[in-house]
């Protein structure tokens, strides 16, 4: 029997195909086709999205799942049904996993795991480096034959500029884009936030912007020389950013990400030693967060990625240089992107959402991020404007580890559809 | 005939949420203390049948002996227990080592620990008075408080005084205790030292960073001076301890730039001939073992303070 979803009356945002207008989308059999007739259309499930955005369903490109090793945490199960109830329907979960994901036969119990637990569509990663060591490289070849869509050591960036050049380069050879943790570790030994007067004051180490840029910076060399494509994960540095711009108008082919909590908040937060607020890289100051909105407007920058990473409530409540870097953000992303880069007027809500959407899935190379005809009925319905208070209590996330617990935003998620099919509605 | 001292805070964290007075009132305090004992009063019942705990999980001996001496000066009992011989060596977190020490009945807990922001997460742990005896590079309030104490018996008011505080200052919780806590008596504050370990961004918190030795110590009142901690987190941020005496050492050359009776001070441990000549250790000029002594005094104060606030009391003391 064919399956039919009429999704009525919406304003229908799709950016990669310029659309914008009052609208319906139709799904059959899981894929966008253009129109259903009177019969299909009797037939079909209908959700009336009156006074809603139509969107594409969200992708982000830079989730932690933890599974296999940290369940504890978070698992395909839990990660995937807290993106979709944060709208999002294609993810690319990063392989700092336990064990890490440098081999085929680890990612397919990833992929097993996937096709039995998952809500929406899971990407996979392969290591860049063996056991993610920064001396090997690692069976890219095999991994992308296994379904990777991109090689990253993402948490440990490789600091031996030899092994950098080789794993870009080979990577390329498979077209896989690398996407890097921009870090020189030799720079932020013991640091747990950003360099400052703000660490000054809290007596605490300090992770200065040059650790990040002079990764940067070696990067665009890398991928001028071999042709890789690299990719800036959570970029925070201002100088990071002019760094990314002065490339992309070389034309060299390197890409960049920028969170939603970097974009909002900065070192001041911490307060008094807030865990919720310590993340890597670090929130930076007023200035760095200014520059990224910008590098997000210029198109330095070419996507919003959430870096979602659980931790358990024991783990983050301790003493601040002992609790691990990360936050989740997965379930409330729309709404502070919204808050930080639309209601704010710098960004319209088409811009915004081709952020969250296409953008991110063009450097994956992944077929997501559009309401094009022929592509599977992923829909992300919202209202912007809805006001509603950050619950981690209510999250489906495992983790509670969530800066904005307890805050009111605007942009609120009612339906997900992953393939035509409803896989989240907000009760 | 007496006054009564009333205290709202069961915590010392750290130097920022104190008031002028409130800075008063501990120095006005610990003045009884001293007098009282120096008139030859051995002991003082305000912590008659409590119990402290000194929880160091960092070396320290100083303090932790004035910590120590100040409980049962008060006729408290305390107990120290160091980071080795504590369960956290077996993999307990620090919330719940602490709930521990409250559930076997402390009244008070003393804490060093080398995280910084370690005291105030105690303080939000549980619901006894924490007093901040050190945490990482933080803040160090109890040497703030004895240092600015004994440089008020000095130097009387030390408003619009000029202090310099010269060494390490990037790792230094003693510095930054200090620097806040000078500030509200009114000092005028300059930080010296080389420029690694005293970055300009200092001057956010209203001081002034100087990179040259000379323009920091002349016309100061006093100077207070750090131990170079080489042999842990600097070794990076200068050459060695023989370069860090020739260019920053005190000596007694450059100790006519500072005035002739200006007050020497440091926290220690000293290390005799790497941040100070030997002799202005032992000058006339110098109030370091000053500072130790007062150091039981203004830690008998605090712990009275605290207790008192935890326990909603007041305190009298003879006009």
């Amino acid at each position: 029997m064919t399956q039919y979803t009429w999704i009525k009356n919406g304003l229908v945002i799709d950016p990669a195909n310029d659309r914008e207008a009052i609208g319906d989308v139709f799904i059959q059999d899981g894929l966008i086709v253009d129109s259903l007739n009177d019969a299909e259309k009797k037939e079909a499930t209908h959700f009336d999205a009156k006074g809603l955005v139509v969107a594409p369903g969200l992708v982000d490109i830079h989730v932690h799942f933890r599974e296999p090793g940290q369940t504890h945490k978070e698992d395909i199960a839990s990660g995937s049904r807290a993106a979709a109830a944060g709208g999002y329907t294609s993810v690319v979960c990063m392989p700092n996993t336990s064990p890490v994901c440098d081999n085929a036969g680890t990612l397919e119990r990833i992929n097993n795991s996937i096709e039995k637990e998952a809500v929406i569509n899971v990407y996979t990663t392969g290591c860049l480096t063996m056991g993610m060591k920064g001396e090997e490289l690692a069976p890219t070849g095999q991994l992308k034959q296994a379904g990777i869509v991109a090689v990253t050591d993402d948490g440990l960036c490789i600091q031996n500029n030899e092994i950098m050049r080789r794993s870009v380069e080979y990577a390329t050879l498979h077209n896989l884009p690398i996407m890097d943790h921009c870090q020189d570790g030799s720079l932020t030994e013991n640091a747990v936030m950003h360099e400052g007067e703000v660490s000054l004051k809290l007596g605490l180490k300090g992770w200065p912007r040059a650790a990040e840029d002079i990764v940067v910076a070696r990067n665009i060399i890398l991928s001028e020389l071999t042709g890789a494509r690299i990719h800036m994960q959570h970029v925070s540095s201002y100088h990071s950013v002019e760094l990314l711009r002065n490339a992309k108008a070389k034309g060299i082919n390197v890409t960049g990400e920028a969170s939603p909590h970097h974009i909002e908040f900065t070192d001041a937060c911490i307060g008094d030693y807030n865990t919720l607020f310590k993340m890597n890289p670090p929130l930076r100051t007023d200035k760095d967060r200014l520059a990224l909105i910008e590098g997000l407007k210029d198109g330095t920058l070419d996507c919003i990625a959430t870096d979602h990473a659980p931790h358990s409530p024991t783990e983050k409540d301790c003493e601040f240089d002992k609790a691990p870097f990360g936050i989740i953000g997965l379930e409330n992303a729309l709404a502070s992107t919204l808050e930080t880069l639309y209601h704010s007027k710098e960004l319209s809500l088409k811009e915004v959402i081709a952020l969250m959407t296409h953008k991110g899935a063009e450097i994956c190379d992944l077929t997501a991020g559009t309401l094009s005809v022929g592509v599977a009925g992923d829909v992300c319905i919202f209202d912007p404007d809805q006001k509603w208070t950050v619950d981690a209590e209510a999250f489906k996330s495992k983790s509670r580890n969530c800066p904005w617990n307890g805050r009111t935003l605007r942009g609120q998620v009612k339906a997900t559809f992953v393939g035509g099919k409803e896989i989240f509605r907000l009760r | 005939m007496s006054r009564v001292l009333t205290w709202e805070k069961q915590n010392l964290i750290s130097i920022e949420p104190l008031s002028l007075a409130e800075i008063q009132t501990i120095f006005s305090l610990a003045r009884y203390y001293k007098e009282g004992t120096e008139s030859g009063q051995l002991k003082f019942d305000a912590l008659e049948g409590r119990t402290v705990i000194n929880l160091f999980l960092e070396p320290s001996t100083r303090t932790r002996l004035a910590f120590e001496i100040a409980c049962k000066r008060l006729s408290a009992d305390c107990i120290s227990v160091s980071g080795g011989a504590s369960s956290l060596s077996k993999g307990e977190s620090l919330k719940d080592t602490a709930q521990n020490i409250v559930a076997l009945g402390a009244d008070v807990i003393i804490m060093r620990h080398s995280s910084s922001g370690s005291a105030d997460y105690l303080s939000k742990t549980v619901d006894t008075p924490i007093i901040n005896a050190g945490d990482g590079s933080h803040a160090h309030p109890t040497q703030a408080l004895l240092d600015t104490f004994t440089l008020t018996e000095r130097l009387g008011d030390v408003n619009n005084k000029k202090v310099t505080i010269l060494g390490d200052i990037l790792f230094s919780r003693v510095a930054r205790s200090n620097i806040h806590c000078l500030l509200k008596l009114g000092a005028k504050v300059t930080l010296a030292g080389p420029n690694t370990l005293v970055p300009k961004e200092f001057e956010a918190m209203g001081v002034t960073v100087s990179h040259n030795l000379k323009d920091a110590l002349e016309d100061a009142d006093a100077i207070m001076l750090l131990r170079i901690q080489h042999e842990r987190q600097t070794s990076t941020h200068f050459p060695s301890i023989g370069e860090y005496t020739t260019s920053f050492g005190l000596n007694e050359r450059r100790a006519h730039w500072i005035k002739p009776n200006a007050v020497i001070m440091h926290p220690g441990p000293i290390n005799r001939g790497v941040e100070i000549d030997s002799k202005l250790a032992d000058s006339s000029n110098s109030v370091i073992l000053e500072q130790v002594k007062n150091g039981v005094f203004v830690r008998m104060a605090i712990l009275h303070l605290c207790h008192a606030a935890h326990t909603k009391t007041e305190i009298s003391l003879p006009k």
